[in-house]
């Protein structure tokens, strides 16, 4: 019988102390670490490798083209550059390891220096879109579920679909054109902070680049709702609440969502790791002073600290955000 | 007035297709009504649209449901809700997911309740005690994945009575449970049925479950009631072709006795015809039987019954009674036997749940494996296949030691010894054709390809009575009893010297059951042996040789199957069989006289 193999597999599943199931929740999130540091030393050799294969030659860039051959060699001695690739490679590892980022080479000042105010803008965006995004989903998702098949159901799955199909700087421009230079007019075009201050004081400027960071994660993570609402909503426990003759709002509010939000917090908390990974394009976008808009410029200016720092903080933000949604899926399984 | 009035209740898919097709019936206060029918009869469809209610994709096209007075069908949907939250209670088949997993017992129980929360609970405390559950807070704090699902089936009976319906539905609310929990559930349910004066209608798809709670007995087939009346009348002088063929193919705990299956297959759900549902597969069927469909008209015997010829079929329905086939002569002893297990022992991690297991299987012999769930009957099943790692044991195959793990097991004792799983829809690859699925252990085993393995993969698919003409098709095109055929022959193409099935009927309809049973009659008869793992007494009694019962791991009681059922020792058995239904039928009486 079914319900035999069923006890049968929970006997085998059944964790019989409370010890044991403690343990079994360290070992994932050991092995997680684990993995975890192993990926981002992948990364730091691939980063270092397509920092060093940029084109172009940092001394002569640095020193102009008016440069001699001398004036170049000494620069790139003193630069460590005239090293071989691994000892370099080393070196700035051990340096990122006791927490020395390095020096900027077109600024000379240390890279940590130049990005912390440049992190916490950053942070700051990401924090206030994910909470209008996640949120907003939930109402969005939990609607479209709701008029499932329906008008309104249809056209918000037409609408999400472009968005989410349109590259985000193509809905950047079309928000600018439409709200900062050509048609209203209302927005400043670009959102720029000036050094020393905290994002929040300058709330005009954070309008579009939050709009367009909100827009193109709701219509994603809105339609991961939907679908784990219509799983919910089909199921027995929802049918019965309406033949129990309960209020829709009770169903939906007491029976559906929280059922329905235990899928739905991993895919939040990836939604996170794009946001950050995603504000390149807007930062340089919107010139807003994030770490996003300060990558575009280290790697135009070849300054290889910057952009190594960048890439590992980055990779290592995205990494942390996709296990925590693992780990919460894992968590949700496990219930 | 009475409690329940249906009248020409219709239920239709999107596309027009009626499944539920004209359903009238009625109920007193007291009375309960079974409601029992094959998969795809529309006795769900039924119970759910007694709440008004359809599942996606159908809808309640027409007639009357009057509940207390109210017709729930004409009512705009915030009275239907009210209606149903006063009127009707509703007993889900499988309460593991008809609880919500998020909410405890106690929001459960009082959410659908009128009035205030503080007097709801003490009457929910009194529900709880009378349906066999504690009713401490501790208890109704708890989540329903932390109960058993006998204790999850009576919360959810508890949840439909706590209101005080008019109606409560019972929609197969036993199908889950063990037939010890499954006689107390129903024990109860009637009782509290007849001590509160409310009507009940009880929808399963077995006829001793719906003979033992009904007063009434409803048949549904093809979304029609092809007969109802009183529980005598329905299950002892049954009028309809169907309803006889239906008892016919119940086996029995007390005789063993050949099943008769229902030639043919029940039709799709929607599917239309122009005369009589059951023309296709009836034995009475006359040419005027295809041409209109006939009307529910009173028999002689007191019930109603939708067919033309039904005073002849009552009349003559006789000559359908079976004879007891003879007792199953004992076989040579000496001749050594097919598979030996000495002391096998299982566990699941620190949990042991084998204990000394040992049995003999004597060449050409049925060995039934009885027990209720967590006995250890799958798990034993899966440790003679190799399965289970977790095991020690002695084994031996014709004399031969045999490993007891699949890696160690060399292919020609693979060969040797197959499986047939419970669940045919999961055994099957869907991806596959049945032809294929047949093929392949032929080329596995024999190095057998194009014809030669097509020609085989043919007879053994014509043994067990599958057309070649369906050969490439798929699964899923497959009603589940041919599903389980086709099972079968990959099993029997291996030419197999044992073959192990592991409760292949018990998620097949009771009509398809009996046909399933009487194809391993033959297999028995050509000399095959087998270990026939099941809950169910009634089919070890009609295809078994000797039986062993597990309770608890332990073999409790082995033996001749005439002798332990008909006598048991073990106070384990004598229980089981004395919790195991049995339809009431006049089969006692009749099977003395000539056919």
């Amino acid at each position: 019988m079914a319900t035999e193999t069923m006890t049968e597999k929970a006997l085998e599943a059944a964790p019989p102390p409370s010890r044991s199931r403690r343990a079994a929740l360290a070992w994932p999130i050991a092995r997680r670490a684990l993995t975890g540091v192993v990926t981002l030393w992948c990364i730091s050799v691939i980063v270092f490798v397509a920092t060093q294969a940029m084109p172009g030659d940092v001394a002569h860039i640095i020193l102009g083209p008016g440069a001699s051959s001398e004036q170049v060699a000494q620069l790139n001695q003193n630069l460590g550059l005239d090293q071989p690739l691994l000892s370099q490679y080393l070196d700035w590892l051990g340096n990122v390891l006791t927490g020395n980022m390095g020096d900027s080479i077109v600024s000379g000042q240390p890279v940590s220096e130049l990005l912390s105010e440049r992190i916490f803008n950053s942070a700051t965006l990401t924090v206030i879109a994910m909470v209008f995004i996640i949120p907003l989903s939930l109402v969005i998702g939990l609607l479209a579920a709701v008029f499932r098949d329906k008008l309104l159901d249809r056209a918000y799955l037409g609408t999400s679909l472009i968005v989410t199909a349109t590259p985000d700087f193509v809905i950047g421009s079309l928000v600018i054109a439409l709200f900062g230079t050509v048609v209203f007019k209302v927005l400043p075009p670009v959102s720029l902070i000036p050094p020393g201050d905290a994002p929040w004081e300058h709330p005009r400027q954070l309008v579009m680049p939050l709009a367009v960071m909100v827009l193109v994660g709701v219509t994603y993570l809105s339609r991961l709702v939907r679908v784990s609402f219509i799983d919910v909503l089909e199921s027995e426990y929802v049918q019965l609440a309406i033949i129990k003759g309960l209020s829709m709002r009770r169903i939906l509010f007491l029976h559906a969502l929280p059922n329905a939000l235990a899928p739905s917090i991993p895919a939040a908390s990836i939604m996170a790791a794009y946001t950050i990974a995603g504000s390149v394009v807007i930062e340089y976008l919107f010139a807003y002073p994030g770490i996003g808009s300060a990558l575009v410029d280290a790697v135009a200016g070849h300054d290889l600290p910057m952009v190594q720092a960048i890439i590992m903080l980055m990779a290592a933000a995205f990494f942390c955000f996709n296990q925590l949604a693992d780990l919460l899926g894992t968590l949700n399984k496990s219930r | 007035m009475k409690a329940v009035e249906v009248t020409g209740l219709t239920v239709a898919l999107d596309d027009g297709s009626v499944i539920v097709d004209d359903v009238s019936f009625g109920l007193e206060s007291g009375q309960v009504m079974g409601l029992v029918g094959e998969s795809g009869s529309g006795k769900s469809t039924v119970a759910l649209a007694l709440l008004g209610f359809a599942k996606a994709g159908a809808n309640i096209t027409g007639g009357k449901v009057v509940v207390g007075g109210v017709d729930l069908l004409a009512l705009s949907p915030n009275e239907l809700r009210e209606a149903r939250k006063k009127l009707i209670g509703f007993v889900p088949q499988d309460p593991a997911t008809a609880l919500n997993p998020a909410l405890t017992i106690r929001a459960q129980l009082t959410e659908g309740m009128l009035g205030e929360k503080k007097e709801n609970l003490p009457r929910i405390r009194e529900v709880l005690e009378t349906v066999g559950l504690p009713s401490d807070n501790a208890f109704l704090r708890r989540h329903p994945q932390e109960l058993s699902g006998g204790q999850q089936q009576r919360v959810a009976i508890a949840m439909a009575l706590g209101k005080k319906p008019e109606l409560i539905v019972f929609d197969e609310p036993t199908t889950g449970l063990d037939v010890s929990t499954q006689a107390r559930v129903l024990e109860m349910v009637a009782g509290l049925c007849a001590d509160n004066g409310m009507a009940s209608v009880f929808v399963s798809h077995d006829l001793a479950v719906v003979g033992t709670v009904g007063d009434l007995v409803t048949v549904m087939y093809a979304g029609q009631v092809l007969e109802t009346g009183s529980r005598e009348e329905v299950l002892l002088s049954a009028a309809h072709p169907y309803s006889i063929a239906l008892l016919e193919s119940v086996p029995s705990t007390r005789q063993r006795l050949p099943l008769v299956s229902i030639p043919g297959r029940a039709p799709a759900a929607g599917a239309k015809f122009d005369g009589c549902v059951f023309a296709d597969r009836c034995a009475f069927v006359e040419d005027r039987c295809r041409d209109s469909a006939p009307p529910l008209v009173a028999t002689s015997t007191g019930s109603s019954a939708r067919c033309l010829r039904v005073e002849h079929v009552l009349q003559n329905q006789r000559c359908l009674v079976k004879e007891p086939l003879p007792r199953v002569e004992s076989r040579e002893e000496d001749s050594g036997s097919v598979l030996s297990v000495r002391n096998l022992n299982a566990s699941y991690g620190r949990t042991q749940v084998l204990f000394d297991v040992s049995f003999n299987v004597a060449p050409g012999e049925t060995l039934g494996v009885v027990g209720e769930s967590g006995s250890g009957k799958t798990t034993m099943s899966r440790c003679l296949i190799g399965l289970h790692e977790d095991q020690s044991g002695i084994f031996e195959m014709d004399g031969k030691p045999l490993p007891p793990r699949l890696r160690d097991r060399s292919k020609e004792v693979k060969q040797q010894l197959q499986y047939v799983f419970q669940n045919p829809y999961g055994s099957l690859n869907p991806r596959e054709t049945i032809a294929n699925a047949v093929v392949v252990p032929l080329k596995h085993f024999y190095g057998e390809r194009g014809k030669a393995a097509r020609d085989k993969a043919k007879e053994a698919l014509e043994r067990v009575e599958i057309p070649w003409r369906l050969a490439d098709r798929y699964p899923a095109e497959l009603s589940g009893g041919q599903r389980q055929r086709v099972a079968i022959a990959r099993a029997l193409v291996c030419n197999p010297s044992l073959l192990i099935c592991d409760e292949i009927t018990s998620a097949l309809d009771v009509s398809v059951q009996a046909s399933v049973v009487e194809l391993l009659r033959t297999l028995q008869n050509d000399g095959l042996s087998m270990i026939f793992i099941t809950h169910n007494l009634a089919v070890v009694r009609s295809i078994g040789d000797r039986v062993i019962v597990l309770s608890q791991g332990r073999v409790v009681e082995s033996g001749e199957v005439e002798a332990v059922l008909t006598a048991p020792q073990h106070p384990y058995t004598r229980g089981l069989l004395a919790d195991t239904l049995e339809v009431d039928r006049s089969d006692a009486e009749t099977s003395d006289l000539p056919g």
